[in-house]
């Protein structure tokens, strides 16, 4: 039982990151109707902004002296950083093929993911980037379960960028705009809204969230490297699938999912095979309900 | 000229300090707390450059003053293709051939593996063509196949003692079912999702592969597999068989010549049969297709199990290469790689594949010091290919006019 609850709480914290990167998916899916191939590597570039902004405030001195705003501005580095190359990238790579078959944005998309993971490991080396580990160390023991500091800050940071995206697409004008262009980029337009700089705004949205999901990912695995957005990537996917891709309740749960089914299978079925469920759960999904758990249906030329 | 460069100068400038951003925060912060500028200005000065000499060439092009270069070039273009066409396509053919037969006398060793890795390379990207080209679904796992061609022949070889010849119809087999089993429950999606579910697919496999202990060893791989054998008559005690090791490289080169010869004839083939007009129709249209009475899904099927099929062809070859097999060969960014020689050259023609695989299997090797940039230029190949040419570069050839192009 008290290795349940642990599990729980493990998957709880890798659910979390995975319904991060999966609302890239999903909203920029919503919007322009393309898998985001690339969005991946902004969760492993997100990572490498954190480790490099943490290392240089660790080489001033100042994680010693205030470890909370080195962090929040890591954070906000990084998920600054990574917008700031989403939008450079979908001006790049996607806004040109906005007319063209989709078999072609799909294969520029492909493309920007190897170019972005290859241009990070020329820049930062093939190695692992190392995260401070002397932060956030121990956390509340119960007996048999311990829950560390770590694993709340992740939960609870996840849980408030969580909120404060569903604050903004659901309650703010900006939202509204960005569900009106998800509808109908034509009849959005005529209303005034302008649909390029909604699709910007998404993707950077998109790339910001997969930002701070590679901080937690280096703060809670120790250390980032160039190729890591490929997996979770693909499993973020698998999250948004199964939640109703383009539906962003759908691929918060989704992710949660993932996450548990990852930690239960690696503790209960068998270790190495932890990256084949999530894969599995994407099959099935697609296989007996492609709409997902909460997805409208979609029409035939989609799917 | 002038004109032309008020209205593209804004964005260029704009890209650039876009691309500066980026890179200086990725070059020049250092754990130790320091900050440097010399290094990322160096390469953005490289880069800035090259873009500028790009933009400098787009905009003589866009203004016509280039056309005193472009107009004999297009107009000698156009003469050595009518002079091309003069010669029957077969003339073209034989003369390949013998290029390719004498290549391996004149060519040194590295020269002839590198021919080898080529014509390897061929037989994937032409089974790749069958499904994403002829039949028009994107397959992100295509590399399993090969994997799973690989092993079997590595498996069956060191477990079993079977010789390379018996063994290469079960790789070509094993890798059809493999193909098949992944096939039946994906087909019932298209595009995006096809792509997504493949790429799942493959990756399964390759962790089975590294997983499996007792039949793959693992990560470790199987070492010692046999090299290509045949018999030979002995006629001193009687009659007896006597096993021939292929040793020498300059043979190998001919088995594998023989394989991508193989497969181009048998695509070429398909291409042009029933079942190729099948899949030309999916490609199309698939509701449309389906509607005219095409069994979407058994013809969906066949492309993926006999894309398989020549994959697993080519990876027993490579398996008896090597004389060796790991997961490691066998990843994502191989399939990535397959894909963008099959982009890059012209999904479906088969000429064009076989350019698209020398430029990018030959051109590394030329630009050897440049090598840790490979993966960063078969990237922004496949985007600027999609961008600028998305037909590839020698187009395929349609069979029949359609009504959109009788109109243009």
């Amino acid at each position: 039982m008290e290795y349940f609850i642990q599990q729980l709480i493990n998957g709880l914290t890798l659910g979390g990151m995975y319904a991060l990167i999966a609302l890239g998916y999903t909203m920029v899916y919503g919007v322009i109707q393309l898998i985001n191939f690339a969005h991946g590597e902004f969760f492993a570039a997100g990572g490498y902004a954190g480790a490099i902004a943490l290392s240089y405030f660790a080489g001033l001195g100042y994680m010693d002296t205030h470890p909370i705003l080195c962090l929040t501005g890591a954070f906000a580095l990084a998920m600054a950083y990574c917008a700031y190359l989403a939008v450079g990238v979908e001006k790049i790579a996607y806004k040109p093929l906005r007319k063209a078959s989709r078999l072609a944005a799909l294969l520029s998309a492909l493309g920007m993911s190897i170019f972005l993971s290859n241009g990070m490991m020329l820049t930062r080396g093939v190695y692992d980037a190392v995260y401070p580990s002397e932060l956030f160390q121990g956390g509340f023991d119960f007996g048999m379960v311990t829950i560390s500091y770590l694993q709340i800050t992740i939960v609870s940071l996840t849980a408030a960028l969580l909120i404060g995206l569903n604050i903004l697409v659901f309650k703010t004008k900006i939202g509204m705009a960005m569900r009106a262009t998800a509808q109908d980029k034509t009849m959005s337009a005529l209303v005034a809204i302008g649909s390029n700089k909604i699709i910007s705004l998404t993707f950077a949205i998109g790339a910001g969230l997969a930002a701070a999901a590679g901080i937690m990912y280096g703060l809670y695995y120790g250390s980032v490297k160039y190729d890591m957005g490929f997996v979770p990537g693909i499993k973020a996917f698998a999250a948004a699938v199964l939640g109703g891709i383009g539906n962003i309740t759908g691929a918060m749960v989704g992710g949660l999912i993932i996450g548990m089914v990852e930690i239960f299978g690696a503790g209960y079925i068998s270790g190495e095979y932890k990256d084949v469920f999530a894969f599995i759960i994407l099959i099935g999904v697609l296989y007996f309900k492609p709409t997902g758990i909460m997805g409208e249906n979609i029409d035939d030329t989609r799917v | 000229m002038i004109q032309e460069f008020k209205k593209v100068w804004k964005p260029f400038v704009i890209g650039m300090l876009w691309l500066l951003g980026l890179l200086w925060p990725m070059l020049g912060v250092h754990p130790d707390g320091t900050l440097t500028f010399q290094k990322t200005f160096t390469v953005w000065s490289y880069i800035a450059a090259g873009a500028l000499v790009c933009l400098i060439i787009y905009v003589m092009k866009a203004s016509g003053t280039l056309t005193v270069v472009t107009d004999p070039l297009t107009k000698a273009g156009q003469g050595v293709k009518r002079s091309a066409t003069a010669l029957p396509t077969w003339v073209w053919i034989v003369i390949l051939l013998v290029f390719c037969c004498i290549y391996p006398q004149f060519a040194g060793r590295y020269g002839t593996d590198v021919a080898i890795n080529v014509l390897l390379y061929i037989c994937l990207g032409l089974g790749l063509n069958v499904v994403v080209g002829l039949a028009g679904m994107l397959d992100l796992g295509y590399i399993a196949f090969y994997g799973v061609g690989a092993y079997t022949y590595a498996i069956l070889n060191t477990v079993y003692g079977l010789a390379f010849w018996v063994c290469l119809p079960f790789a070509g087999i094993f890798a059809c079912i493999a193909g098949c089993i992944v096939g039946y429950p994906t087909l019932r999606m298209r595009g995006d999702y096809l792509a997504i579910v493949t790429l799942g697919f493959g990756e399964i496999i390759r962790i089975i592969l590294n997983n499996w202990m007792e039949l793959t060893n693992g990560p470790n791989g199987i070492l010692g597999i046999d090299r290509i054998g045949w018999f030979r008559f002995v006629f001193e005690n009687g009659v007896s068989f006597e096993t021939i090791w292929v040793k020498k490289l300059q043979l190998f080169y001919y088995f594998a010549l023989g394989l991508a010869i193989f497969t181009a004839i048998g695509v070429n083939r398909l291409n042009f049969s029933r079942i190729g007009r099948a899949w030309e129709s999916i490609r199309e249209d698939e509701t449309a297709a389906e509607l005219m009475g095409v069994n979407t899904f058994i013809y969906k099927l066949l492309a993926y199990a006999t894309g398989a099929f020549f994959a697993g062809l080519a990876g027993a070859f490579f398996a008896a290469r090597m004389k060796f097999v790991s997961p490691e060969s066998f990843t994502f960014l191989e399939s990535a790689m397959v894909l963008c020689m099959v982009v890059l050259g012209g999904m479906g023609s088969i000429p064009g594949i076989i350019l698209g695989v020398i430029a990018l299997i030959a051109l590394p090797e030329v630009f050897r010091e440049f090598e840790s940039y490979r993966m960063l230029i078969f990237g922004s190949t496949m985007i600027i290919m999609m961008l600028f040419r998305p037909a590839g570069l020698i187009p395929a050839k349609r069979v029949g006019q359609r009504s959109e192009e009788k109109e243009g």
